[in-house]
């Protein structure tokens, strides 16, 4: 070891494995907050798969490009063609591209949260200063500002585009200034209901097949009803069916408020007195889905 | 290595675990039943069967899981009301898996450090010497799921040890090594507190493998305290020695020609029957260097020769059978097969 050597260096001998012995560690300990901060970093960064295997990266990053070509060749079409206005609205393109929302909320929260419940890493985080409330807003927060960077990127893209096009620049801005309240509350109703329903199974496999059925098979039956209720002439049941998906939700809100026009058949969405049920459905769910995270991490604890 | 030298002796004489009547229990059973102990600074060994309740000790100590009655303090803070606090300055190692298999181990143990606190600059340095420590080299930058067992468990320890705490619970962290790989953890477990400075608790159902490795064992049994002593109570190694003499025509019976002569100088032997090669061994009581000359000159005089002369140390498991002896609870056989293994 280093002790035996001479402790003059000769010369050409400049390599020495030098045992240093162990080294405290005194200087800050940053606490809950820090904490809580690197695990939103590390879970946002994890749902586009950076920092994560090349495997993991291809289908986060892959959506995302999905979701932004539509856009960018409606900004094509519009400056080539001197529209006087973008072909979609903003607050409708997340409703166009929903399937593909889906399919990344679904592929992502299981990512996010089974892994360490079915790795068991979950003792390790409670093990340290964070707590319950801790961990469950990292992880909500990371996969809606994933969802919001998923679904926000592609209004940039056309808001930027017809600023180029040289749209009337007032109504461009109020246009996408409710495509960003819409996408956010899309967000964040996504995540919520994507990590309950992945932080049940420790199995991803399960999540996403969950995760795909609960958002497709809600937003199908919603249509087929309300389709039903269409031909029946029963207009006015059509607003109170859309309450019972997370697409329909989202739609119905904006076109009560955020001026948006409805995908719903007979394009009449809910009135403002129905869109305030909306308004409280949604704020509700994302109320709810939170606590019942918390209640599940308070079992799996240690 | 003066701080930690320091660091040392600021907590000799500071109680670093104490439990008052400390009792868990849940709707179908005891785990703790009024459980006090003090434990100092140093390597202390928890020992009971498989649901003895050492694991919902190491929760209530890690202030995550309410104690039904009672109080404990881990490093003086309470662990009703001072969890977080008691949770920045302990580091846990879990009995079960717990490593994800798709990250190497020094993005894993990085992650866990600064879910400790610690900035990302320092996560990185205390990774990168936290593994060396504890025997991980060019491994670490490979993922976690390609790693033998041993190299788990050493990860594991890592990540318990990478924000320098000042005490660590290690539950189990001999299981499912190889005879080879168990010796290497205890002596890894022996240097956290002598080379780093870091008291801690470790948990077994082996009694054997805790001899060797702790300055302290406190045996738990149906949640309840069955001895609390120190090892060099448990293992004196001052006070008997075993003696093997050869034989010759004079003295036929080596042995017995010894022990005569020594009790005609007023020394007495013990009974060591039971002992293997119970014929031929002698066991006395040393009282001090006087006692080694005198069975010097015993056997010169006596013309015999000394096979050898050595002093014995008492196992804790004889220990722990004559305790279970005295409670004579139904797991005992089940703890002496314990006993048995650890050997």
């Amino acid at each position: 070891m280093a002790i035996d050597q001479p402790l003059v260096p000769q010369p050409g001998d400049q390599t020495r494995i030098h045992n240093i012995g162990y080294r405290n560690y005194n200087g800050p300990r940053l606490g809950r907050a820090y904490a809580r901060r690197s695990l939103y970093s590390q879970s946002l960064r994890g749902a586009y798969g950076l920092g994560r295997s090349v495997k993991s990266k291809v289908l986060p990053m892959l959506l995302f490009v999905v979701m932004c070509v539509p856009a960018a060749i409606m900004v094509a079409v519009a400056v080539a063609t001197k529209a006087k206005d973008l072909p979609v609205d903003y607050t409708r393109y997340a409703i166009i591209m929903q399937a593909v929302i889906s399919l990344y909320v679904a592929s992502q929260a299981p990512q996010s949260v089974s892994r360490d419940l079915r790795f068991k890493t979950v003792p390790l985080y409670f093990s340290r200063p964070i707590e319950t409330a801790d961990y469950v807003r990292a992880k909500f927060a990371a996969l809606a500002s994933a969802m919001f960077i998923l679904t926000a990127a592609p209004l940039i893209v056309l808001y930027v585009g017809a600023l180029l096009a040289k749209l009337d620049f007032a109504d461009q801005t109020k246009g996408f200034a409710q495509g960003l309240v819409s996408v956010t509350l899309l967000s964040l109703l996504f995540a919520g209901i994507g990590l309950v329903i992945a932080a049940v199974t420790p199995r991803r496999g399960f999540g996403i097949a969950a995760v795909i059925a609960v958002l497709t098979i809600s937003y199908g039956a919603v249509s087929t009803l309300q389709a039903i209720a269409d031909a029946q002439n029963a207009t006015n049941a059509i607003p109170w069916i859309g309450l019972f998906s997370p697409v329909t939700l989202i739609d119905g809100l904006q076109s009560a408020f955020l001026g948006a026009t409805s995908a719903f058949p007979g394009g009449v969405g809910p009135s403002h007195a129905e869109g305030v049920v909306y308004v409280l459905a949604v704020l509700g769910l994302i109320a709810a889905t939170y606590g019942l995270l918390i209640r599940r991490y308070r079992k799996v604890g240690l | 290595m003066t701080t930690a030298v320091v660091r040392v002796t600021t907590f000799v004489d500071v109680t670093v675990i104490a439990t008052e009547s400390l009792s868990k229990r849940f709707p179908r059973v005891t785990a703790l039943d009024r459980l006090s102990v003090d434990v100092g600074p140093g390597v202390t060994g928890l020992v009971g069967a498989n649901g003895a309740g050492k694991s919902t000790l190491i929760k209530i100590l890690l202030g995550l899981s309410p104690a039904s009655e009672g109080r404990a303090e881990v490093l003086g803070l309470d662990v009703a009301t001072k969890g977080a606090d008691i949770r920045e300055r302990v580091g846990y190692m879990p009995e079960h898996d717990c490593l994800p298999p798709d990250v190497s181990a020094t993005e894993f143990v990085v992650h866990m450090a600064r879910m400790s606190g610690l900035p990302p600059t320092a996560a990185r340095e205390r990774t990168a010497d936290t593994l060396r420590h504890v025997g991980l080299y060019e491994e670490r930058y490979r993922p976690i799921g390609g790693y033998s067992t041993g190299m788990k468990q050493r990860v594991k320890l890592a990540q318990a040890l990478v924000h320098d705490p000042q005490l660590v619970f290690l539950d189990e962290p001999t299981n499912g090594l190889d005879p080879v790989g168990r010796d290497e953890m205890l002596g890894l477990i022996r240097r956290i507190y002598t080379d780093f400075g870091i008291s801690v608790l470790v948990t077994s159902h082996l009694l054997g493998e805790l001899e060797r490795t702790c300055d302290h064992v406190i045996v738990v049994d149906g949640g309840k305290l069955l001895r609390s002593s120190s090892t060099t109570d448990f293992t004196q190694t001052t006070t008997t020695l075993a003696i093997e003499v050869t034989d010759t025509d004079e003295h036929p019976d080596g042995t017995r020609a010894v022990r005569e002569a020594l009790h005609a100088r007023g020394v007495d032997t013990h009974d060591s029957s039971g002992l293997p090669g119970a014929g031929h061994v002698l066991l006395l009581t040393a009282t001090g260097d006087e006692t080694y000359d005198l069975i010097r000159d015993v056997i010169a005089d006596l013309g015999l020769g000394l096979v050898r002369m050595e002093q014995r140390r008492h196992h804790i498991s004889e220990v722990f059978t004559d305790t279970g002896a005295d409670t004579g609870t139904d797991n005992d056989a089940e703890r002496k097969e314990a006993v048995g293994h650890g050997n």
